[in-house]
Parts: C-alpha cells; sequence; structure tokens
C-alpha cells in the first residue's frame, strides 16, 4: 500500500543520507522524496511516498524515530492529508498544435511558463494522479524533458463536519439530549 | 548522569583558550573517562602525548590510563569488553584512515549487542576532506548504519557540545556505540574552554517511564496466567534491574530463561532458572516457553536465534514486551501487551499490581523436564569443552569473568557455566564476532579487579585477533586464556555435517594451525598444554593460582563434536534435535 510520510529533521547535513540510508538497508523503495525548510530555519520537512504493508511501515516509522536528528514522523495515510505535486513539463509544438497543447494546459489549469519556436514548457500542480493525467495527455504531442518534484502534503485540519448555522446546532443539541432526559425523569 | 561530588578539576580551565586538543582531554576529564583504548597514528599523537602528560603529572585529580593496542580492530573490542564488564562507557581514540576503518567490526558488535562505546577518529583537516588526501576515509559514512549515532566537527566551537552529546546519546536509552570524527585543523585550532552541564537535542528523548496503563493490562494478563515464563534479556542488565527481577519472578512464581546477553542477571542454580532458551538453549526453556500461557520477554529483541520459526513462538502464550526501544517491540514477534520504558521503571510499577501466583502444577511440570531431558554429554580420556567448563566453574564457584569468543565452546559455557552474577558472561551476542574474546578480556581486565578474568577461545577465532596477546603481555594483565584446540573450525563444520550433508571441505580443518605453546613463549607468556581429561583440573588450579599475570592454556579437545540441543535456522521446537 502507498504511505505518505511527513518527517519534521534537523536542518543539519547528513540527516538526508540517515534517512535514505534506512529506506535502502531495509531495501524499500522512495517513489518520492522532497525536502525544503520550514517556517523555522532550523527544521526541514520531508515528505516521503513510498510503498509497503502495515507491518513494513509501522518498522520504518520506528526506526526513523531512532535516529537522533529526526524530530517527529507523520505517516499521513490514515488521516486526511492535502498533497500536492508540480511539473515542469516541456513538450514538442508546431505551428499547428501548439493551440492543442494550451487547450490541454487550460484544461488541467497548468500555466505556459516558457515558448520557444518547437517547444512550450507548462508547470503544472495536483495530486500525482492528476499530473500523471496530464502527461498522458500530452505524450502523443512528444514530452521533450519533464521535472516532477514529488509530493508535498500536510495534515488536513478539516475534519470533515459540514459548517451549520449556530440555530442549527442549538437545535440539533436540544434534539440529542431530549431522549436522555426522558429516560432519566422515568 | 553520574555526579561526582568531588571537586571538578577542570574549573581552573573554565573560560581559558586552550587548543582542540586540550579541549578534548579536559572533555573526557569531564565525563569521568578512567582509561582510554587506542591505537597511535600520526593525526592523533598530539592527543596521546597530551593525555600521558597529564597522567605523568602529580598535581591532577583526573588521570586517564591509556591501553595500546596492537591492532584497531582489538581496541575497539578491548573498549567493548571494559563497557560490558563496568557499565560505563568504553572509549576508543583511533587516528584517520586506516586506523579508522579498522574499527569497523567492534563498533557493528557493539550496536548489535547495545554496548555504549564513544569512539574518536581523526580526520584530514577539514579543507582537505573528500579530495582523497592521504590516510583519508569518510568513517562518518561508513559507520553511518553501524552506530547510534555519530558526528564530525566542523567548528572548534562545537566540540565540547558534540563530545556531551555523544557521551549523552551513547549511554542512555538503548545504549550504543557514537562515533566523533575529528578532523587534524579542529584540533589545533585554539578556542574558550567551557563544558556545557546539559544538552538540548530535540530529536532524541528516550522513554524510561512504562506507561502505567500498559503496566495494569500486564498484570492482569500475568494475575490470570497459570503457566508464566519469563524471558530475560540484555536490557535487564542495561537498566541493572536485577534485584527488581528477582522480586518479580519469586512474587509470580514463574520460571526465567535467560538470552545469551542476559546470562547471570538470574542466579543458574536457582529452582526456577531455567538456562538459556534458543537455538542452543536447553530443552526444558524451549519446551516452557512452547507450553506457557503467558510470556513476559523484559529486555531482548526476540531474536531469531532465541525465537526460531516466529509463526511457531509460544503458540499459546499471551505475550507481554517490555523494552525501551520501541522499533524492538513487534519486530518479529507479535505482541498482547508491549510496554516502552526502562526496565527497572516496569518491573518496579508491575510488581505491587500482580499477585502471588500459584504455578505449583507448572514448576513441577518443569521439574519433570529437568530430570528427564538434562544437558549432559559423554566423558572420556580425550578432552571435551563441557567438561573443562564444569570443572572452571567448579574452581571458581562461578565468582569469574568468562570471556567468549565464538563457537561451539561459547555455547557449551552458556549450558554448562551456571551463571550466578550479571556482567560475567562476556560474549559477542548478536554479530557473532569470532576473535572478539582476547581483546574484549583486556578491557574486562581493566574493569575487573575482584575477580579472575578468563578468556575462552578456539583454534580459530584466538588467531583473529592473536596480535593483543603483546597488549596483555605489555600491561601484565592478569587474563587466564584458554585455547580449545579440535583442530577444526567448529561451529561450521557443524553446520556441515547437519545441514550440508557432510561435505567436509579442505578449509574445515585446520591444518596450519599453529603451536600455541611457542607463540606464548614469544609473547613471554606462561603456558601450558594439556591433553588429557585427568590432567585438565589440577591444570586450571595452577593457571588459576597465578594471579597476577597472564597465563596460556592448550586444551587439545575431542575432534567431530556437536552442540546440543539444536534447533535448525527457522525451525520450532518440534524440530528439536536432543542428541
Amino acid at each position: 500500500m502507498k504511505h505518505t510520510i511527513s518527517i519534521l529533521v534537523e536542518n543539519k547535513f547528513g540527516v538526508l543520507t540517515r534517512i535514505a540510508g534506512l529506506f535502502s538497508a531495509k531495501g524499500y523503495n522512495i517513489e518520492s522524496i522532497s525536502v525544503g525548510p520550514t517556517e523555522d530555519p532550523s527544521i526541514s520537512r520531508m515528505t516521503i511516498v513510498t510503498n509497503g504493508d502495515d507491518d513494513q511501515i509501522e518498522q520504518i516509522i520506528k526506526q526513523l524515530n531512532k535516529l537522533i536528528d529526526i524530530l517527529k514522523v507523520v505517516d499521513l495515510t490514515n488521516e486526511p492529508f492535502v498533497e500536492r505535486e508540480l511539473a515542469l513539463i516541456k513538450v514538442k509544438v508546431n505551428p499547428y498544435t501548439r493551440s492543442d497543447v494550451i487547450e490541454i494546459s487550460d484544461i488541467f489549469r497548468a500555466k505556459v511558463v516558457d515558448i520557444g519556436p518547437t517547444t512550450l514548457t507548462v508547470e503544472v500542480t495536483g495530486k500525482s494522479d492528476k499530473i500523471t493525467a496530464m502527461i498522458n495527455m500530452l505524450a502523443p504531442y512528444g514530452i521533450v524533458e519533464l521535472a516532477r518534484t514529488g509530493v508535498v502534503a500536510l495534515k488536513r485540519e478539516f475534519k470533515g463536519e459540514v459548517y451549520e448555522s449556530k440555530e442549527i446546532k442549538m437545535i440539533k443539541k436540544k434534539a440529542r439530549q431530549k431522549p436522555e432526559n426522558e429516560t432519566n425523569k422515568d | 548522569m553520574e555526579k561526582s561530588t568531588k571537586v571538578n578539576p577542570n574549573k581552573e580551565f573554565y573560560g581559558k583558550n586552550l587548543t582542540g586538543i586540550e579541549i578534548f582531554i579536559r572533555s573526557l576529564i569531564e565525563e569521568n573517562v578512567e582509561v582510554v583504548f587506542g591505537c597511535p597514528g600520526n593525526a592523533v599523537l598530539g592527543i596521546f602525548d597530551a593525555l600521558i602528560d597529564i597522567a605523568g603529572s602529580d598535581s591532577s585529580e583526573a588521570k586517564i590510563k591509556i591501553v595500546f593496542a596492537r591492532h584497531e580492530s582489538g581496541a575497539v573490542l578491548s573498549a567493548s569488553g571494559y563497557a560490558r564488564a563496568s557499565g560505563k562507557p568504553g572509549v576508543v581514540i583511533a587516528s584517520s584512515g586506516p586506523s579508522a576503518s579498522n574499527l569497523v567490526t567492534g563498533i557493528a558488535d557493539a550496536n548489535m549487542d547495545s554496548v555504549p562505546l564513544v569512539i574518536f577518529t581523526a580526520q584530514v583537516p577539514t579543507k582537505l576532506i573528500g579530495n582523497e588526501t592521504f590516510q583519508e576515509v569518510d568513517i562518518v559514512g561508513i559507520t553511518r548504519p553501524i552506530t547510534k549515532h555519530n558526528f564530525l566537527v566542523t567548528k572548534i566551537s562545537e566540540l565540547t557540545t558534540t563530545i556531551k552529546s555523544a557521551f549523552y546519546i551513547a549511554k542512555t536509552g538503548r545504549p550504543g556505540p557514537v562515533l566523533v570524527d575529528l578532523p587534524r585543523d579542529i584540533l589545533s585550532e585554539k578556542f574558550t574552554f567551557e563544558y556545557p552541564e546539559k544538552v538540548n537535542l530535540r530529536g532524541y528523548n528516550p522513554v524510561y517511564s512504562a506507561h502505567s496503563g500498559q503496566i495494569k493490562r500486564a498484570a492482569e494478563i500475568i494475575n490470570n496466567s497459570s503457566k508464566p515464563v519469563i524471558i530475560a534479556g540484555g536490557g535487564v542488565i542495561a537498566s541493572n534491574a536485577f534485584a527488581e527481577l528477582r522480586e518479580f519472578a519469586r512474587k509470580i512464581n514463574s520460571p526465567v530463561t535467560t538470552t545469551l546477553m542476559a546470562q547471570g542477571v538470574y542466579p543458574e542454580d536457582d529452582p526456577l532458572s531455567l538456562g538459556m532458551l534458543g537455538m542452543h538453549g536447553t530443552w526444558y526453556a524451549n519446551f516452557a516457553v512452547n507450553e506457557s500461557d503467558c510470556v513476559i520477554a523484559i529486555g531482548s529483541r526476540l531474536d531469531d536465534r532465541v525465537t526460531g520459526d516466529v509463526n511457531k513462538f509460544a503458540p499459546n502464550a499471551k505475550k507481554i514486551h517490555i523494552d525501551i526501544d520501541p522499533a524492538s517491540i513487534s519486530k518479529n514477534i507479535k505482541v498482547d501487551v508491549p510496554i516502552v520504558g526502562d526496565v527497572k521503571d516496569a518491573l518496579k510499577k508491575l510488581i505491587p499490581l500482580v499477585k502471588n501466583l500459584n504455578t505449583e502444577e507448572w514448576l513441577k511440570q518443569i521439574k519433570k523436564w529437568k530430570e528427564e531431558h538434562p544437558l549432559k554429554y559423554e566423558n572420556g580420556r580425550e578432552i571435551r569443552v563441557q567438561y573443562v567448563i564444569e570443572k572452571l566453574r567448579e574452581l571458581t564457584g562461578g565468582n569469574a569473568v568468562i570471556v567468549t569468543d565464538v563457537g561451539q565452546f561459547q555455547m557449551w559455557t552458556a549450558q554448562f557455566f551456571k551463571f550466578l552474577y550479571p556482567r560475567t558472561h562476556i560474549t559477542s551476542g548478536g554479530l557473532g564476532t569470532m576473535g572478539f574474546s582476547l581483546p574484549a578480556s583486556i578491557g574486562v581486565a581493566m574493569a575487573v579487579k575482584d575477580r579472575p578474568v578468563i578468556s575462552l577461545n578456539g583454534n580459530r577465532g584466538f588467531q583473529m585477533n592473536i596480535q593483543e596477546l603483546a597488549t596483555i603481555s605489555a600491561y601484565n594483565l592478569p587474563v587466564k586464556i584458554l585455547i580449545f584446540n579440535d583442530g577444526h573450525i567448529d561451529i561450521t563444520r557443524q553446520w556441515q555435517e547437519l545441514r550440508w550433508r557432510k561435505f567436509f571441505n579442505e578449509i574445515l580443518i585446520d591444518k596450519s594451525c599453529p603451536d600455541f605453546i611457542k607463540i606464548a613463549d614469544a609473547y613471554g607468556i606462561q603456558s601450558f598444554r594439556v591433553e588429557l581429561t585427568s590432567d585438565v583440573e589440577s591444570t586450571l588450579k595452577k593457571a588459576l593460582a597465578l594471579r597476577d599475570k597472564p597465563v596460556l592454556i592448550e586444551f587439545k579437545t575431542i575432534y567431530e563434536e556437536n552442540v546440543f540441543p539444536h534447533i535448525p535456522i527457522g525451525g520450532s521446537v518440534k524440530d528439536m534435535i536432543e542428541h
């Protein structure tokens, strides 16, 4: 199963090697990894996407937690989270296909960031599968070069509650309490 | 952790401008280091020179002894022996390049057995790192997967905090080796000396206090069991929880089996003791675990040599696992109640919650097993290792530190010595490092003064670090070196016979085995050769009577002998071969 693991680490040299080493020693493949500083410059966040069954991932997380330079490890897979990836795609174009490519880019809400006589470079963000879908759409035109950042992810604070006005909340609360009060009287 | 009450001999150096070397040595004094193990090399000569300088001055309260090994692989195993016997971190100083890379096996060994070591290596100057400079090796990169943590010091301002962190990490939580790489230019720079009282490692917070909710759940399972078994591991030694373990076992009337690493944490002459379990463990220990309804693993990794086939391990038991390392729990065996925390703390909390269990039936069953399936061997004219071990046990009364190398005799020692005290069986458990015993016994001899130190070796393992005889001789360490020579490589041969259908190979016969008596002579060590069973006792007596000097004894032991009981790799008790 695919797991997205978010790790806060000390922003020091050698930390990436320690983490990568742990994965390679266990024989687990890292599907994508992205690293960057957080709001605190001494701390970096790494987002790792990997595959494994639950036992393997549990062991990996325990081993990651043992590393001295790692501050926090969260497996986002089991909770709601937002994930985004960015890709730059350089597509081969000619005067006849250029508008087609721009049209496809619009559908994916991608931006044209560079244009040349025979190529067009677009920037697209979204979930990994959206990016893969766009790449598949552009493939027939000929992809010259491609760069993907790998996934970055954060936990969602929105827990799935639907917005309700104060009045409705009050009504529902009363409705919930009523039967209890009645049984108490009995 | 251990705060000395005496005046800090370093106080007068606080705030002074010192060189990197001086700061390094003052830091060792701050950490109460008594002895360092090392090999001189170009890049560390300055350090040793300064150490000898301090050791020579009368005024200094802090005297650090230096033991110069003949090979770095010996130095690190000596430090490991010192740490295992004393419980204090072993300190190693090695030079750059080959001197550092020679340490690798000993570091990996300490990492597997959770031994606190702090290893200092010299490095080429910071500006030259990565340039394939003479005697340069990326030792931080090499040792990353085999240390608990490692550091490369890049600024002299970080030197003291790094050393403090290294000692702190090595000895807290699940202990382990920590390496600090010191570039030469840093050692010669100057900086104001100040030793931090605390280090703030925000990513490292070992859990000592066991969760009370989990303890309650464990107590409930224990109180409802009728056939409990305690598996004590090396964590009981690291946590110094011997008294607690005894109290706990005796309160719930549970038999206790130990892993190889934990021998002696529970006296093996006690009726509740089952001796060692696992691949070469006692028949009754393995059967007790198999039949048990409640297995309490304390400070053990439950590795493959202990469990055999993980799916058939203690199939009828509820399993409770106490360990300070969360990653050791449910790694091999799925458990019902995991308890993360210090063994001592967990046992202290558990003891008042458990009942005085009635396990009479269970203990009767175990007693019957012990009578029906004892450990045994046939004695004869030719020497059996088991006989030598039994005699050694008899003559020392168990009051000796036995340092075993790796081989069949290691298992026979585990079976027949009947250890009584913790830290009296020093052995390489996890990595199974041949050539461990001789150098380790040097470190043990530096730590232990009130018990004889006995190094047990096979003919092959002994030759793997044979150069350390010079160290033993040079420091006149009263180690009793026993070599069991059957002219073969033991344990590998056993595998050949049992698994590989007696494909005897030329290599297995030690054709070029040297004359150990002549070797002892060459190093100026008194020696004996014993070829008959009838001479074993008298020779051992003679050797043990020579209290203040090293002695080497070669036993010509019987050839063609296997260690039993034996559970083949990946097997379960059902596959156990008893004789």
